[in-house]
């Protein structure tokens, strides 16, 4: 027997079975993605221009890879929470709620990691500076 | 979905009278939606052509710089600069405060100017600043 009121057994209880983790997560990568945009948009403009061989040399220094590759990792972290509150939100049918919730979860990890190899194969191509 | 049909949903959603803050909680989430999945794909596309060589990278070139490219990256300047932007005033709602009814509005409103203007700005300086 337990000696909760029903209101406490159902507290927090939303659509997503939980809140204050998502919703500070959710803080954290907003402020990070943005100052990483921030540096992105004045590290691009102090650039000399925006071919090819500029930036493939700019992204072997280790304080341009390394921020674009925690941008790649902070806007799909807050991209995939953004978007499963807008399924949590207006699916209510708990088999196609799972199935959203799995493909951006999926999608998520997938467009982070094709970023992440891409910046890394620029970064440490061979005979780079 | 459980519903019981027999009682009231609420808040009723029809009575209320549209208002900017109504349309910026609206645009944060469509601009959100936007960002990850335009946004997302054009940020790993900008990255894969990079680490596929300057062939590739041309590709990629060839398709910013053609208008369908400038449009969809006009679009999501816009999309940032709102959803950033809100994403301020959400911070100062999360403290508690610019719930008053006409501060409310007033930002609301400040965040919709705030991205079309920036945006002009941006690609004001895109276009016509830097000679490309």
């Amino acid at each position: 027997m337990t000696m909760e009121t029903p209101l406490a057994r159902v507290r927090g209880l939303g659509a997503a079975g939980e809140g204050a983790g998502h919703w500070w997560q959710e803080r954290v990568t907003s402020v990070s993605t943005l100052l990483l945009l921030i540096w992105l948009g004045v590290a691009l403009l102090r650039l000399p221009d925006l071919g090819h061989p500029t930036l493939a040399e700019w992204l072997t220094s280790p304080l341009a890879a390394v921020p674009m590759l925690l941008l790649v990792v902070s806007a799909f972290w807050h991209a995939r929470l953004g978007l499963r509150v807008v399924v949590e939100d207006y699916v209510h049918e708990e088999g196609s709620k799972l199935f959203w919730l799995l493909l951006i979860d999926f999608a998520a990890i997938f467009g982070a990691a094709l970023g992440l190899f891409a910046v890394l194969k620029v970064a440490l191509a061979a005979g780079a500076a | 979905m459980h519903r019981n049909p027999d009682r009231p949903l609420s808040p009723h959603l029809t009575i209320w009278r549209w208002g900017p803050h109504m349309l910026v909680s609206i645009l944060h989430r469509v601009t959100g939606a936007g960002l990850a999945l335009v946004g997302g794909a054009a940020l790993v596309w900008w990255l894969l052509a990079l680490a596929g060589g300057p062939e590739a990278y041309a590709g990629f070139t060839g398709w910013a710089t053609h208008w369908t490219g400038i449009a969809v990256a006009v679009g999501l300047t816009w999309a940032l600069f709102q959803h950033g932007l809100s994403g301020l005033r959400h911070f100062v709602m999360d403290a508690g405060a610019g719930f008053e009814l006409s501060t409310n509005k007033f930002w609301a409103t400040m965040t919709i100017l705030g991205a079309a203007l920036l945006t002009a700005l941006v690609w004001a300086y895109i276009l016509f600043g830097r000679g490309a």
